[in-house]
């Protein structure tokens, strides 16, 4: 009985073409032709047609919006499910006005196989080009060039073959080589649902539907090496949940895995679901999203990838793309930006344009070529500042491709990994002397973070060293500068000439205050983990740093004086309390507590691993640099 | 994986960046048969609660098997449920001069005031910076055109006409003050679809969508698409089984909405309305 069978595999077919070469009239003509308009709709539109004097035209029947109704022109992408007796369709009908190409673009990155309509008696024009282009470098390889408007030419067989010629020519140039080549006339239905061999008895293409059910939907990847990007983790109750939907591979129970970047390892011990099955889910394949349970907890984020260890993700700081442009504000050698790959984000600039092209005439665009302008294609290396995981997207488009955030958050490009290695040491190739000096500026720019004190502060045993330490190694492996200021390594050298009476406590923060300032003038992030036990020698310290414009952020470790004792993880506590050590912090010498720290952690209630993660919520926003000099 | 594995996958995808991109979500639900499917969803994407509060924007014009439905379904899911009222616009309190109902007004005017406008009071109070909703692209031509993240100004307004460019997964997730973000994960889905899912996973749904014998005149009738008992008028049918509804819609070519009254009111009623902010 069909109302239990299987819903249908959807193709999905994204129409393309220059402006008023129709596609909007093949739409509405696809869905007439096989019954997909509502009853009465046509009816209704032909009547209002006709109420106000105009013929009725098949586009009445998708452009939805009053705009584009007066206009005639399809202003954003829409989608329109149709279906024949073999299978169901999705159209994507894309804008073909040259402002609406981020529209198109939209519509046609999630498309399976692409229309491509050219008048027949206008020929080839810019956005035929442009939209074939932009096609190939998408990655959809299931196009049908259909040349439409046939009954204006008397359908003219020579008509045809010279665009068919001239189109092949350049597609060739492209290395795409279409799938059909259809005459048509999509106003009077020629060639649509069936072959016209009365008008064209010449033509030897199927007509667009046959042409259509030859086309295949998207390959399940479940065959390939596995990618699972984690997009969250949960902890709602005692489980830890690692969220996220496998792109490519298949993954098991017990499987190892691997989390990219840095590669720490544990297995799969549960799926987990909700409703709870019977029979426990025991494996998964590309395309689920998934939520499992790791055998062993290790630490993972969001932007973490996870594959079966070395099975071929590639980590690196730079990769060679292509980029396509679709923001005003042109993309400049040395801009830097966000850059989203599947769940990961990161900051990356443009090290070198190999070469721009214009996607309408696939030449140089006559600008200088030290940017891609809006609508332009560029060739591009590109490096990120913390490692990134991908593939090409020759091998897996889903972790091959990935976008450019403006700074209003939106979307400003996009674009193909063609070439990446996993990590190599680059030469001295990038490295630019400046003349008249190094500013603090020109060092931020080359580290793509800011300078900063981070000035850890409580008692000892509190936990700050360890804090300290993790946070240093996670933000280093992030690709961050940076170097731990520690209390007691000072007192071996540049302080040793100091005791711990209050006066010299207070030069001893003094002097750690300003090697800070130099250290985060030099452009590193400097952590500090001094007890810093008063209050107004940290309000100094925070002045002298922020005196140059440092951020000085507080980080209060918080631990009450019976857990730090309890710790005493160098046996202090056990000293002064026996008399041996004099003015020792909490026992004979006072602790000021901050009053207003830029955070504060309580390390007696979270886990060494919570702090962590709060801390790097916390700071690394203040890492990022201000406005990049080049907006887009 | 089959089509609706693809679907769900990606409405659960989708379910995930929004709660990984906002600090304040809810889920407005109407206990139609697309947002109890959301709930489903919101309930297998974090695989235990809801993770944020629902909400019944109630005209106080429900029909009564709806606000039993409701109390059923909100203890079934374990649902941190907001009701909001337009009180002052039912009673005619400031700014309204007097009450707004169908009894005195016309659809789309009650329409805006008692969701419209009691949506935007209810964020006015929580502050939420994005909204998920169980809008499909087939409904209607404007929701054919809409984003997965979608943003609405502080005025609630969509901007159909230059929306951000979306794809490959990748979602517009920065909002200024005031403005909030729609999240829509059944943008994909066909009226089909959503049936096929609803039998495949036995999801829980009114029971005014299956044929009863009316009592006035005895036809089967049943509705298609639930509203405000005004202006929603039950289509007739005989499906009364989950499989009757599937089949039907596979021969229909009557439109969903086309016992909705605001829809039709005049032309590009539903452009109008949803570009000052109606679902």
């Amino acid at each position: 009985m069909s109302s239990t069978a299987p819903s249908r595999e959807k193709l999905r077919i994204v129409i393309v073409g220059h402006v008023d070469h129709g596609k909007s009239t093949l739409i509405g003509r696809l869905l007439f032709d096989t019954g997909s308009v509502p009853e009465g709709k046509y009816e209704q539109l032909k009547a209002a047609a006709e109420a106000e004097g105009m013929d009725f035209e098949y586009a009445f029947l998708l452009d939805a919006l009053l705009e584009e109704q007066e206009q005639n022109i399809t202003i954003d992408t829409t989608q329109i499910p149709f279906r024949t007796a073999t299978r169901d369709y999705v159209i994507i009908d894309a804008p073909g006005h040259k402002e609406f190409l981020k529209n198109m673009i939209t519509g046609a990155a999630s498309a399976d196989a692409a229309i491509l309509l050219i008048a027949a008696n206008e020929g080839i024009q810019e956005q035929s080009r442009r939209h074939g282009y932009l096609l190939s470098l998408l990655g959809i390889r299931q196009i049908i060039v259909a040349v439409n408007k046939m009954d204006t030419v008397h359908y003219d067989q020579k008509t045809f073959e010279q665009i068919q010629k001239e189109y092949t020519d350049f597609l060739k140039e492209l290395n795409i080589t279409p799938t059909y080549f259809i005459p048509i006339s999509a106003r009077y239905g020629v060639n649509i649902t069936h072959s016209a061999r009365d008008l064209m008895p010449w033509c030897t293409a199927p007509a667009i539907l046959e042409a259509l059910a030859q086309f295949t939907p998207p390959s399940a990847r479940h065959d390939m090496p596995l990618r699972l990007p984690v997009q969250d983790v949960y902890r709602f109750d005692d489980r830890r949940i690692i969220a996220g939907r496998i792109e490519a591979g298949t993954l098991r129970v017990g499987d190892e895995i691997e989390f990219l970047p840095d590669g720490k390892r544990s297995r799969v011990k549960s799926f987990e679901t909700w409703p709870i099955p019977q029979e426990p889910i025991l494996q998964a394949e590309a395309g689920r999203s998934v939520a499992i349970t790791l055998t062993e907890q290790i630490f993972i984020r969001r932007g973490h990838i996870a594959q079966k260890p070395q099975s071929g993700c590639i980590e690196t700081h730079e990769f060679r793309a292509n980029v396509f442009w679709i923001a005003s504000e042109p993309l400049r050698v040395g801009s830097r930006f966000k850059l989203r790959l599947t769940t990961q984000e990161v900051e990356a600039s443009l090290i070198t344009l190999h070469r721009v092209i214009d996607t309408a005439t696939l030449v140089a665009p006559p600008h200088s070529p030290d940017f891609i302008g809006k609508n332009e294609v560029g060739e591009v290396t590109l490096r990120t500042r913390s490692p990134i995981a991908l593939d090409l997207a020759s091998f897996l488009p889903e972790t091959g491709r990935f976008v450019i955030i403006g700074s209003n958050g939106i979307a400003a490009g996009g674009g193909i990994v063609l070439h990446a290695k996993p990590e190599e040491r680059r030469s001295s190739e990038n490295i630019v002397w400046a003349d008249g000096g190094v500013s603090r500026e020109m060092r931020e720019a080359r580290n793509l973070h800011r300078g900063a004190v981070l000035w850890f502060t409580g008692l000892s045993g509190s936990g700050k060293t360890t804090l300290a330490v993790a946070l240093e190694r996670d933000l280093f492996r992030r690709g961050y500068q940076t170097f731990i200021l520690d209390g007691d390594n000072l007192r071996f050298g540049l302080n040793r000439d100091l005791d711990f009476s209050p006066a010299a406590r207070s030069e001893n923060i003094r002097r750690a205050s300003e090697v800070a300032k130099l250290m985060a003038e030099a452009g590193l992030i400097v952590i500090t983990s001094f007890i810093s036990p008063y209050r107004l020698d940290r309000e100094r310290a925070r002045a002298i740093i922020t005196e140059t414009k440092i951020p000085f952020i507080e980080i209060y470790i918080n631990a009450p004086l019976e857990v730090c004792q309890k710790r005493d993880p160098k046996g202090l506590y056990a000293k002064a309390l026996a008399g041996e050590i004099k003015n020792f912090t909490g026992i004979s010498a006072p602790y000021e507590p901050p009053e207003n720290p830029e955070i504060e952690i309580r390390t007696d209630l979270l886990s060494p691993e919570k702090a962590l993660d709060l801390l790097l919520d916390r700071i690394l926003p203040q890492l990022q640099l201000k406005e990049p000099e080049t907006s887009i | 994986m089959d089509h609706l594995d693809r679907l769900e996958s990606q409405s659960i995808y989708i379910f995930r960046e929004a709660f990984y991109a906002f600090e304040r979500i809810a889920l407005p639900w109407s206990m139609g048969k697309d947002s109890n499917v959301l709930i489903w969803l919101a309930k297998k994407a974090f695989c235990t609660k809801i993770p944020f509060p629902i909400l019944h924007i109630d005209t106080t014009y429900e029909f009564p098997e709806m606000l039993e439905f409701r109390d059923w379904a909100k203890n079934y899911y374990d649902l941190d449920l907001i009701v909001w009222i337009n009180e002052a616009a039912r009673r005619g309190d400031p700014p309204y001069s007097s009450p707004i109902g169908y009894e005195t007004h016309d659809p789309v005017t009650v329409t805006h005031e008692l969701k419209t406008v009691a949506l935007q009071q209810a964020m006015a109070k929580y502050q939420w910076d994005a909204l998920i909703t169980g809008i499909r692209r087939d409904e209607d031509p404007t929701r054919a055109k809409e984003r997965y993240f979608s943003p609405r100004t502080a005025q609630f307004e969509w901007d159909y006409k230059d929306q951000p460019p979306e794809f490959w997964n990748q979602f517009t997730t920065q909002v200024g003050p005031g403005e909030h973000v729609r999240v829509q994960p059944l943008l994909d889905w066909t009226e089909l679809d959503i049936w096929l899912y609803i039998k495949r996973e036995k999801i829980p749904i009114p029971k005014m969508y299956f044929a009863r014998p009316d009592p006035q005149t005895g036809k089967m009738m049943r509705f298609r698409s639930l509203g405000c008992w005004p202006i929603t008028k039950p289509v007739e049918s005989s499906a009364t089984t989950i499989d009757d509804i599937i089949e039907e819609l596979r021969t229909t070519k009557t439109s969903e909405r086309a016992g909705r009254a605001q829809d039709h009111h005049e032309r590009n009623a539903m452009q109008k309305l949803r570009a000052k902010g109606f679902m």
